[in-house]
């Protein structure tokens, strides 16, 4: 047997696609509307989703025997912000132009109720090796939407991956928008994330007819 | 479960130590931590006014600051001065260089004046520092003046670099919080680099400031006559405050460079 047994491996493929935390649980839509506008912001938030969930779920998983059940939601919470803080403080010390880029995810990382989720439907309930894999898995899972809709959002909003132009030159009218093609604004809505999101929703539910609830 | 974790006197005492144990921690990273952050923000600032100055180390389409070791040098040997004005109800009481600002006030670096604490004064109807950095841009001078205002979610700041007619040398801007994609790129290169050329002031001498402008029919910003910027798509609130605080926080140096004309 390897590293990690079936049932293991199950706990980080099943997020990612047949009980992904944002199409199927419907978690952490917040975040997805507010930060997906750009390719790098996406990827950034998933990266910090996943150290925080990661952790957070091993503490949690420790502390579950010790936790006072009247008042776990707020332990949980002490737990993933104090977390947060403690890593934003010694980027800024250590890494300040990470600092600088993560300062905007701070709150939002927080607040993502996935976090939350986790903690309260798994953490609490099993061990911390199984609490680990389901926090990457989970983290994983959502960061593959935040970069499927990042992708759609700043190709077809700005017409660049990454900051990079991959289509021309909107502005001098070059490469694709010398045939008349424009960046359509919409998509740096937030409204136009929903609408992503529900897509792929769509093509997942018409793909597995077994996530359809009636 | 057990009854004990459900007791009232367990959850007491738990909530107790959790308190205790995660506030000691936080206090103790912060204070440990302390002097490492504030001098990695005194380089920031730094960093920020030269590039506002045009002292940076940009490719194209990039934004690349002198570097961190090598900042306090170039900051000493660029800005020539470090001017401090105070003033009160549009009017200046005062004009301090360097030294006797840092004499009066606790050897406090110009540069490090925290302009949030003076605008508070300011609304309080007390006397504010306006520090204003000298330096040389293409053979001419050029005054950097810090700016503070409020985005969307949180406050933004910028520094603004101005010949003696008040024109645009050059910007930077930052912000705490805005949205990625959409009011968070007030700090990218091609919004940023419109403000380049534009003037505050009218023909006349009027003071105008600069509108962040949606459909002004100007994309490429050719026209640097009519105090208008292309305004960011989706991003209505921050290029208001952008607006906003360029208005406010530089009309306050008008006096400034009136004198400064009237002199030569």
């Amino acid at each position: 047997m390897g590293l990690l047994s079936k049932k293991d491996t199950k706990l980080i493929t099943d997020p990612l696609a047949d009980n992904n935390p944002i199409t199927i649980q419907v978690l952490g839509i917040c975040s997805a509307l507010a930060i997906t506008a750009e390719l790098k912001a996406s990827l950034v938030m998933g990266v910090a989703v996943l150290f925080v969930l990661g952790v957070g779920n091993v503490v949690i998983s420790l502390m579950r025997n010790i936790i006072p059940s009247k008042i776990r939601i707020i332990v949980q919470l002490i737990v993933v912000a104090s977390l947060v803080i403690i890593v934003d403080q010694v980027l800024k010390a250590f890494a300040y132009e990470l600092s600088k880029t993560l300062s905007v995810f701070i709150g939002l990382i927080i607040t993502n109720c996935i976090i939350m989720g986790r903690f309260e439907a798994f953490a609490l309930a099993n061990g911390p090796w199984k609490s680990f894999l389901d926090g990457i898995g989970n983290a994983l899972g959502y960061a593959v939407i935040l970069i499927i809709v990042g992708f759609f959002r700043e190709l077809l909003g700005s017409g660049t991956l990454f900051g990079i132009p991959v289509l021309g030159d909107s502005i001098k009218k070059t490469g694709l928008y010398a045939t008349g093609y424009e960046n359509n604004g919409f998509m740096l809505m937030p409204p136009m994330a929903l609408i992503i999101v529900g897509l792929i929703i769509w093509v997942q539910r018409s793909r597995n007819k077994a996530l359809i609830e009636d | 479960m057990s009854n004990k974790t459900d007791s009232n006197s367990y959850t007491i005492i738990f909530a107790i130590i959790m308190v205790v144990v995660v506030g000691s921690l936080l206090a103790f990273t912060a204070s440990s931590l302390k002097p490492n952050i504030k001098e990695n923000e005194r380089m920031e600032k730094q960093q920020n006014i030269l590039y506002a100055m045009g002292v940076n180390e940009n490719e194209e389409g990039s934004i690349t600051f002198v570097s961190t070791d090598k900042v306090a040098e170039i900051f000493s040997t660029k800005i020539s001065e470090q001017i401090v004005l105070e003033v009160k109800d549009g009017k200046i009481l005062k004009e301090m260089n360097r030294e006797e600002f840092m004499a009066a006030n606790n050897k406090k670096e110009p540069y490090l004046i925290d302009v949030k604490k003076q605008q508070t004064r300011a609304k309080e109807g007390k006397s504010r520092f306006l520090p204003l950095f000298k330096g040389e841009q293409e053979g001419n001078l050029v005054y950097v003046a810090p700016i503070r205002g409020s985005g969307l979610w949180d406050a933004i700041w910028g520094y603004v670099a101005l010949d003696t007619d008040m024109v645009v040398k050059g910007v930077f801007f930052d912000h705490a919080g805005e949205t990625p994609g959409l009011g968070a790129n007030i700090k990218q290169r091609y919004f940023m680099d419109d403000f380049y050329g534009e003037k505050l002031l009218t023909d006349a001498g009027v003071f105008k400031g600069i509108t962040v402008a949606k459909g002004n029919n100007d994309p490429l910003n050719e026209d640097k006559d009519d105090h208008e910027v292309d305004a960011l798509a989706g991003a209505t609130i921050t290029g208001d405050g952008v607006a906003a605080m360029i208005k406010k926080d530089l009309k306050l140096y008008l006096p400034y460079f009136q004198n400064l004309k009237n002199k030569n």
